[in-house]
């Protein structure tokens, strides 16, 4: 599924039918499957459910982001405005009013995507770069305002809800049962990963990797730079659309938060930590997403922080993100490699847990005694009591996060210079091969 | 359809200021389909903002340029090349994350008609992949399909630089120091690449290097200060007593400005 270069374009006449695309594609539907009869609580139903949305709305983030070089700040725009349009037109289908499929209600949200995304792109795709990014942010907030000023349209404070079990059932499906949900949003998200995977392999997919590499010179070989941006903006509203119409019969209710500017910044961010560059990054990107708005806002109060720290040490260090991670210890096993680093990985995992837990207990503590003042200065983190008041408790967070720096920092020199001699054999053998 | 007599580019009285600096005063030429041009002239005479003007990355100030017959000024650069001039780039220009196969098929994508198509797939387009095989076997860099861009030697970007410029198949090829920063025995090399992928082309090249010029052009057209000079056979240019005075009057100053 890598859109990298070196695997990408060899395969036109060497491979009629390429295995190995067909057991990945496999094994993504069969993990679509079976997510749902492994982890098989009601909470876990919900998390699934939105991670397949998720999926999709980073997938066609990284249209413009990975795939583009558009970094657009307003994404949420056309996954919310495809989330309005789908809750009305379910409303619409409540009251007898449009005989449609309720399992056809997304694509109605996609239509709203595209739409919004032609009228609204056809405005920020006009420009690149910078302007294209300030564009994508003042469009943002013009809708958000738009969603205070009709509150016909956007419901106002309580937003608009729906009721998903609505018009006849198809073949038994009424779509009450959460787990109906998930299947519906696993067959969208299979489909919309598929046709945008599809992209990346026609000529519009691959003129606009050239528009994110070299814009001048694609004007010089015969295509209007701002159409090869237009006409993937308006696909990447399409899909956002579709996830944002799912996610409308997922929640059963849409607010205008939705199409606000935390929601764009959220989708960037996760994009960002899958790793824009390769196809599936915004797939690992989605399913963090997912895991930190649910799972870590509901352990600390200081969650954002911890996000925020992440996306800094991910930008600074692996500006890849997590699946260029992966492809490169992926090219270390390749050429069996990976076994000679990965003491090197547990110790910067162990060090760097050390230090967690030293900048942990600060941060806790401070939260602690912000916020909770009134319960007493004890608290507990991470299976011990601490007292948030006392010097002992701070003595102590910061004696075992300097020593966890200490030992971080001696550990990363000795990997760096591992990461180095074992780059440098690689590029031997591959040498060694060519010259074969 | 133009009459078959137009030239193949016609410049008539095209100046461009930029501010209040005029670069190029009222330069006029006519090049025939099928003949090979070098444009020589002193640092700062235009020689690069005239190949901006034709190609349609500056817009003309005034006058006129036509392309077999048709007037381009005006025009974006995508359409002008879409009417059939390509150009190359003094600064390689690519698509640095691609691959070199990507390089050169993204580049004759809309010459085979192709477009903005997102509903085929690249594999299936069996006359851009050989055209694109074809192109890169004619500037040797077949075996370097699969390399980025961006991992070339200097000398392979240049030919991947040439590669994408005439994929296409347009009929008028404009090449801006194609040469530029090679050493010798590169140059005699490249030289002779050129001369095969630009067959039976209308060439135009700007250069600095008078083997490349002599070893490329039927006719050398000299542009001092914005104008066209001279424009004749290299023989008769070099006889020609304007161009004397002008072009190695300049060059022997420059060379006093230099010591």
């Amino acid at each position: 599924m890598a859109r990298s270069a070196s695997s990408g374009s060899t395969d036109y006449h060497f491979k009629p039918y390429n295995v190995g695309r067909w057991v990945v594609w496999g094994l993504f539907a069969l993990a679509l499957l079976l997510a749902p009869l492994l982890w098989t609580s009601s909470f876990a139903h919900t998390m699934l459910s939105q991670m397949g949305i998720a999926i999709i709305v980073c997938l066609s983030y990284n249209i413009l982001l990975g795939q583009g070089g558009m970094l657009s700040f307003g994404h949420a725009v056309y996954s919310g405005l495809g989330s309005f349009l789908a809750i009305h037109t379910l409303n619409l289908i409540s009251a007898g009013k449009l005989a449609l499929p309720v399992s056809l209600v997304p694509l109605a949200g996609g239509l709203a995507g595209l739409f919004f995304a032609a009228a609204l792109g056809y405005v920020s795709t006009k420009k690149a770069g910078t302007t294209f990014a300030m564009i994508t942010l003042g469009i943002g907030e013009l809708v958000w305002s738009m969603s205070l000023m009709l509150p016909e349209f956007f419901g106002g404070e309580g937003g608009v809800t729906g009721n998903r079990v609505s018009g006849k059932p198809v073949l038994g499906v009424s779509f009450g049962p959460q787990i109906q949900v998930y299947y519906l949003i696993a067959a969208y998200c299979f489909v919309s990963t598929a046709a945008m995977f599809a992209l990346t392999r026609t000529p519009l997919g691959r003129l606009l990797n050239a528009v994110r590499d070299n814009p001048e010179r694609v004007e010089f070989i015969g295509y209007s730079t701002q159409q090869v941006r237009f006409l993937s903006f308006m696909i990447a509203g399409f899909f956002a659309g579709i996830s944002g119409g799912l996610a409308a019969l997922n929640f059963e209710i849409v607010t205008a938060e939705v199409v606000g500017a935390a929601r764009s910044g959220a989708y960037l961010l996760f994009v960002f930590l899958g790793g824009a560059t390769f196809f599936f990054g915004p797939i690992i990107g989605a399913v963090l997403m997912v895991i930190a708005l649910v799972l870590l806002s509901e352990l600390t109060q200081a969650w954002l922080l911890y996000l925020g720290l992440v996306f800094l040490f991910m930008v600074m260090y692996a500006p890849g993100g997590i699946s260029s991670l992966i492809m490169m210890n992926l090219r270390l096993a390749a050429f069996g490699k990976l076994r000679a680093l990965w003491t090197s990985y547990l110790a910067l995992a162990g060090t760097a847990f050390v230090v967690l837990v030293g900048a942990g207990a600060m941060i806790e503590m401070v939260y602690h005694l912000q916020l909770h003042a009134a319960l007493g200065t004890e608290m507990r983190f991470m299976g011990a009591t601490l007292d948030a008041d006392a010097f002992d408790s701070w003595f102590g967070a910061v004696f075992v996060l300097v020593t966890g720096l200490a030992l971080f920092e001696l550990t990363r020199r000795e990997f760096l210079r591992q990461w180095g001699t074992v780059q440098e054999e690689i590029e031997k053998e591959v040498k060694r091969r060519e010259a074969l | 359809m133009a009459p078959a007599a137009a030239p193949a580019l016609e410049l008539r009285d095209v100046t461009k200021t930029f501010g209040k600096t005029e670069i190029i005063r009222g330069a006029s030429l006519a090049v025939q389909p099928g003949e090979r041009i070098a444009i020589i002239g002193p640092n700062g005479a235009g020689k690069s903002t005239l190949f901006n003007l034709i190609s349609g990355r500056f817009g003309a100030t005034s006058g006129r340029i036509l392309l077999n017959g048709r007037r381009i000024d005006g025009m974006k650069p995508f359409e002008i090349n879409r009417l059939g001039l390509a150009r190359s780039f003094q600064v390689s220009n690519l698509f640095t994350r691609l691959s070199v196969f990507e390089n050169i098929r993204c580049a004759v994508l809309w010459h085979l008609g192709y477009r903005y198509a997102f509903w085929r797939f690249l594999a299936d387009l069996r006359d851009a992949n050989e055209r694109t095989d074809e192109v890169l076997a004619m500037i040797k860099l077949d075996k370097r399909r699969d390399v980025l861009a961006m991992n070339l030697t200097y000398a392979e970007q240049r030919a991947l630089e040439i590669g994408i410029t005439i994929a296409g198949g347009s009929s008028v090829i404009l090449l801006d120091e194609p040469t530029a920063g090679m050493s010798q025995s590169e140059t005699r090399r490249f030289v002779e690449l050129i001369r095969e992928v630009t067959a039976g082309k209308t060439l135009l090249t700007v250069e600095h290097d008078m083997g490349v010029v002599f070893g490329l052009a039927d006719k050398i057209a000299v542009l001092v200060y914005g104008q066209v000079i001279a424009f004749d056979t290299p023989d008769a240019v070099r006889a020609n007593p304007e161009v004397q005075e002008a072009y190695l009057g300049s060059a022997l100053a420059e060379e006093g400005a230099g010591h």
